[in-house]
């Protein structure tokens, strides 16, 4: 039940985050979803995408330091409230969240959180026994 | 004025021939009591007895950096450690620090030179001076300190750092004179104006500068903003310390090295051959009256030329232009000497690290900086940015447990740094001095 994401490392300067979208777009790979965490000197582009092989490969090929990880992707209705089911449940699982971000589906009706925990399997395991969906990583890389 | 005026006005013949016999003294000394110097003098095919005159130093072997190391800590001491009363120690190129020791006889040598020094400056017994040389391992602190008390004039032991409260003792104690780095003195001056205080109005009429190069802008600035008159000092551990050489406050051309002391001659650093006077090459001294830990033919790095011409103010010793650069990669960052080899130890400590970095030493206002750009490596890289800025600070304490200076360190994208097939140029020093 865990999804494979790809991380770059970019540093803080125009042009970064355009070199490596452009390896992924020439390689025909499509992002599925991103996050870009940023400090002062240095970013970290969060990627789930359609063929993680071979972005990978396009990537370390221009040289590009990256790194594969697991997250979790937690599908919940797309109204007021739905985080704050989910948070719930964490906190009253001691599960601490080290980083998240979010898409809404292309239906519109869901939304769809990726979470990194401190421990995944205690997280994915908590999320499931109070009833949510946690998508696998072929749906989240097909969707 | 001259603290030693029997001894700094020596007619240049009787002062050659005084050097020449502390010379075959102490060449005799080394050779007989360390094995070091006995190995190097028979390699070099050259006994004690060959020194029959001054140009016979040219055929005893140099001693370098390397030599200290190798024999490290205490391998080249002349005197059992039960005669050693002190010890300082200064930078190594790698981890381990140069460790130099000085017998009684040598802190009251080392602060008769420190008096000479205050008093070429034009100080004198009713003097009192700030001395925020750093106190500890490093020899300005201490080395000032014992020769103000030799001068007989008062010190005030302020050491580096807590500015505000040097600031403080500057306006309150109404120090004279001030010793410290030209870099930390025009700090000083930034900070005071900074909060407020007249800084051209304290009592302080001179300041002695030295351990990291500057030039006559630096000093017509400090002089300016400080009001006082700025002279140089020249000194490092190995060698003694502070106070090997100085500016006279007449002359100011020049820094007089007390040649009643050592033998300062400058060579080539390529070749080794001796350059003539008046000619740039690298500084290289032999200590003549050390008892601990004399040095034969030690190689400074430092560049500069030597004049031999008489002074204004009356020493007959030679002088030593202002220090214009090194022949190594040594920097000098806050006073710190900084070898890039030893960041270099010190960031292969680190697991995951690999050896491609860039410092980048620039002066922000009147303070130098030093940035060290690490390339990331895959088994470093994460996806949590804490685990990169665990990374970054752990490199800048390690920096500054091992080194002594603060560094700011940025992680770079891997295979972006240049690439060297033959030396690699790692150093971007953009400081204007």
């Amino acid at each position: 039940m865990k999804v494979e994401q790809i991380s770059v490392f970019l540093e803080n300067k125009p042009g970064g985050l355009e070199h490596v979208t452009r390896v992924l777009a020439d390689a025909d790979i499509n992002i599925r979803a991103l996050s870009l965490a940023d400090t002062s000197d240095f970013g970290i582009l969060r990627l789930i995408v359609n063929d993680i092989d071979l972005a990978e490969k396009a990537l370390k090929g221009e040289g590009l330091t990256i790194k594969r990880s697991h997250v979790v992707a937690v599908e919940i209705p797309d109204r007021s409230g739905g985080m704050l089911s989910i948070s719930k449940v964490l906190t009253e699982n001691n599960i601490n969240v080290e980083y998240a971000y979010a898409f809404v589906e292309k239906s519109g009706e869901n939304a769809i959180i990726i979470f990194r925990f401190n421990d995944i399997d205690a997280g994915i395991a908590a999320l499931i026994k109070n009833g949510f969906t946690v998508l696998s990583g072929e749906k989240v890389y097909r969707l | 004025m001259i603290f030693n005026e029997e001894f700094e006005t020596l007619p240049r013949e009787a002062l050659e021939a005084l050097q020449l016999k502390r010379l075959q003294q102490v060449a005799g000394r080394v050779y007989h009591n360390v094995g070091f110097y006995k190995k190097a003098f028979d390699e070099a095919g050259v006994t004690p007895e060959d020194i029959r005159t001054l140009d016979d130093i040219k055929r005893l072997p140099f001693t370098t950096k390397k030599d200290l190391r190798d024999n490290y800590p205490f391998g080249l001491f002349t005197v059992p450690m039960s005669n050693i009363v002190r010890l300082h120690a200064s930078s190594g190129t790698t981890g381990k620090p140069t460790v130099v020791g000085y017998t009684q006889r040598d802190i009251v040598t080392w602060s008769g030179l420190m008096a000479r020094s205050l008093v070429a400056a034009g100080l004198t017994k009713n003097d009192i001076i700030h001395n925020a040389y750093g106190y500890g391992l490093f020899t300005g602190g201490l080395g000032v300190h014992y020769g103000v008390e030799r001068l007989g004039a008062s010190v005030i032991p302020m050491s580096g750092g807590s500015t505000k409260k040097q600031i403080m003792i500057l306006q309150d104690f109404g120090p004279t004179a001030i010793c410290c780095t030209p870099s930390y003195a025009l700090y000083l001056a930034e900070c005071g104006e900074g909060m407020g205080v007249d800084m051209r109005s304290l009592r302080l009429r001179v300041g002695i500068f030295g351990a990291e190069p500057w030039s006559e802008n630096m000093r017509q600035e400090i002089e300016d903003r400080l009001g006082i008159t700025a002279l140089d000092i020249y000194g490092l551990s190995e060698v003694m310390g502070p106070g090997i050489a100085i500016e006279c406050a007449e002359g100011r051309d020049g820094l007089h090295v007390f040649e009643d002391h050592f033998i300062v001659e400058t060579i080539n650093p390529e070749t080794g051959e001796n350059v003539p006077d008046g000619e740039e090459g690298e500084l290289v001294f032999t200590s003549l009256t050390k008892e601990a830990f004399p040095l034969i033919r030690y190689r400074t790095k430092d560049i500069s030329r030597l004049m031999k011409e008489p002074c204004r103010c009356g020493r007959t010793h030679a002088r030593m232009a202002r220090i214009s650069g090194r022949s190594d990669d040594m920097l000098i960052i806050r006073g710190v000497n900084v070898f890039p080899s030893q960041i270099e130890s010190v960031l292969l400590g680190i697991e995951g690290l690999e050896p491609h970095y860039e410092l980048i030493v620039d002066r922000d206002g009147t303070l130098d900086t030093l940035e060290i750009r690490v390339e990331m490596s895959g088994d470093i890289f994460s996806d949590e940015i804490k685990s990169l800025q665990k990374i970054e600070k752990r490199i800048t304490k390690d920096i500054k447990d091992y080194l002594g200076v603060t560094a700011k360190v940025k992680l770079v994208g891997s295979q972006t740094l240049k690439r060297f097939e033959g030396k690699a140029q790692r150093v971007i020093d953009r400081r204007i001095i």
